[in-house]
């Protein structure tokens, strides 16, 4: 094997604790740049409460994660002040809710939603934005004439397009998404899944996915990382994970998706 | 049992302190003024106390005022940039009861205007205090509603989504439609409201010679621009800030420059516009000028 280049993120022994009940516990892994990684699990697992350690969202109990970020170089995101932080989660990072609602704001119209990093990174400019809306809104394959209309007025599939555009509008080096096609039907869902990857793998990005659905694990995910009551059971290539599950409760998990 | 004062005491002690606020509030609220002065532009937050009059009707400016004012000031109260109007004659009977200062409908004379919606169209002078009555002292607050967010933002000088606002109404209107509280940049630091002011007046806020004081009294917050200090009204580069035109003139004193409200005169269509500023325009008027509808049975209300 050929020397890799280092890691973009490197988790070490994360582990958070709610009191008593625990959250995530110790949990290590790489992530290389332009690899996806998914998160699977049952309800309860810690995927999320992983996820948002992670992307900085919630201060962890114990453990490190060492981001290679541009501004900074290598980096404890937990260390870093709250100010670096802010920017390193502005720049760098980008985070797709599972509810578009929770990610785009409900008040301004889609356009100045997908423009709004570029705002919050210094963008002054207004025909210059708009023309990054437009391109994004149409690589994320929504109707431009659109662009001025509120969320609301948006189906969910199309509220969560444009919420992958303003997470990627940016060109950030790493996306948290947590079960980015959970609300959706299936044929939208598929649609999506199909466009999150290809965006992925154009803009050479690095991923983490939450999901529980292990059709998406199979579909984005290079690497997965399964999880039970907090533990992490196994780990490996997604098709070695899915198709030589090692792990009981992998097992399980794998055997319970249903077949039509 | 409370002791029962005297009949003599009655009748000669003031039945309220001086302004009305007692002494220990008043130092609270100067302490606050003098961070907020010291912070251009930065929300000091302070113990807003309950006043004789609802909020919304100018509690943050009141006790902002009561707190600075002394027995050698000259009080001006403008509402709509008219004296004349209830609130300000209100709060400008308030005031000459409470604190018994002399008052004033010119601007000149005036050491303490307290407004809401307008600076007056005269130049202020150094040791001239402007005192706003601040609705919503939070600019982003229509944009980020939780507090906490919004305190982190000013901290760390995170206002991009200031300008959300400004994109969704250039998008919309194709150009920048908002006309009163219009953002602006105090001293190149602090994002601030200037309360509802027409944006007409921001270019007022730059360089000032006087200090201008912001109280909100529902909010419990009060903020200043210092005397010369730089302030800067958010645009875009492509779409730079500018203030309201008007093709009319005042009607009563033919100013050209002034900030002009538009007024319906009949259901037959027929309006005239005329200088929101009325002691400007009286002003103006007393000096000979003479506008195209000089002779208007308004001309002798707002004189």
């Amino acid at each position: 094997m050929t020397t890799q280049a280092p890691p973009l993120l490197r988790v070490n022994r994360v582990s958070k604790w709610f009191g008593e009940i625990v959250g995530c516990r110790n949990v290590s892994f790489d992530l290389h740049p332009g690899e996806i990684l998914g998160v699977v699990g049952e309800s309860g697992s810690g995927k999320t409460t992983l996820l948002r350690c992670l992307s900085g969202k919630l201060e962890p109990t114990s453990g490190g994660a060492e981001f290679l970020s541009k501004r900074h170089g290598p980096v404890d995101i937990f260390q870093l002040g709250e100010q670096d932080r802010r920017r390193l989660q502005r720049e760098e990072w980008g985070f797709v809710h599972q509810n578009p609602r929770d990610g785009l704001r409900m008040r301004v119209s889609g356009g100045a939603n997908v423009a709004e990093p570029l705002m919050s990174l210094g963008g002054r400019h207004y025909g210059q934005m708009r023309r990054a809306t437009t391109d994004w809104l149409e690589r994320v394959e929504l109707d431009i004439s659109r662009v001025d209309h509120k969320p609301r007025n948006f189906s969910g599939g199309m509220q969560q397009r444009i919420q992958i555009a303003r997470n990627l509008i940016h060109q950030p080096r790493l996306v948290f998404m947590d079960e980015p096609t959970g609300g959706l039907d299936v044929s939208v869902q598929a649609r999506l899944l199909d466009l999150l990857r290809e965006l992925v793998r154009d803009l050479q990005l690095s991923a983490i996915i939450v999901t529980h659905d292990m059709g998406v694990a199979r579909l984005m995910a290079d690497r997965l990382l399964v999880m039970k009551n907090g533990d992490v059971v196994e780990t490996g290539l997604t098709d070695q994970v899915l198709d030589d599950a090692q792990h009981p409760y992998t097992q399980l998990l794998v055997s319970s998706v249903l077949q039509l | 049992m409370s002791v029962q004062p005297t009949a003599q005491a009655e009748l000669t002690a003031p039945l309220y302190n001086f302004a009305y606020l007692d002494e220990q509030t008043k130092r609270m609220i100067r302490r606050t003024i003098l961070k907020a002065i010291a912070i251009p532009g930065y929300q000091v937050p302070f113990g807003s106390r309950e006043m004789p009059v609802p909020y919304g009707w100018g509690t943050g400016g009141i006790q902002v005022t009561a707190s600075i004012i002394g027995r050698s000031d000259v009080f001006k109260c403008i509402d709509q940039g008219a004296d004349d109007t209830t609130n300000a004659v209100s709060i400008r009977r308030f005031f000459a009861k409470i604190a018994e200062v002399a008052v004033t409908e010119s601007t000149a004379e005036a050491t303490i205007i307290q407004t809401r919606h307008r600076i007056p169209e005269k130049d202020l002078q150094e040791g001239q205090v402007m005192v706003f009555q601040v609705p919503q002292p939070e600019p982003l607050r229509g944009l980020e509603p939780r507090e906490t967010e919004t305190r982190a933002m000013h901290a760390y000088e995170e206002y991009g989504l200031q300008y959300v606002s400004l994109y969704e109404s250039v998008s919309a209107y194709r150009r920048i439609a908002a006309t009163a509280s219009y953002p602006v940049i105090v001293d190149e630091r602090y994002l601030m409201s200037p309360s509802p002011i027409p944006k007409f007046d921001n270019p007022k806020l730059h360089m000032s010679p006087a200090l201008m004081l912001f109280g909100a009294g529902r909010e419990k917050r009060i903020y200043a621009v210092p005397p010369y200090t730089r302030v800067r009204s958010l645009d875009f580069e492509d779409y730079p800030f500018e203030t309201q035109r008007w093709d009319d003139v005042c009607a009563l004193c033919g100013a050209e420059e002034s900030y002009l409200d538009e007024v319906v005169l009949d259901d037959q269509g027929n309006r005239m516009f005329v200088c929101s500023d009325s002691n400007h325009c009286g002003e103006r008027r007393a000096e000979g000028h003479v506008g195209p509808m000089a002779d208007h049975a308004l001309a002798g209300a707002t004189s």
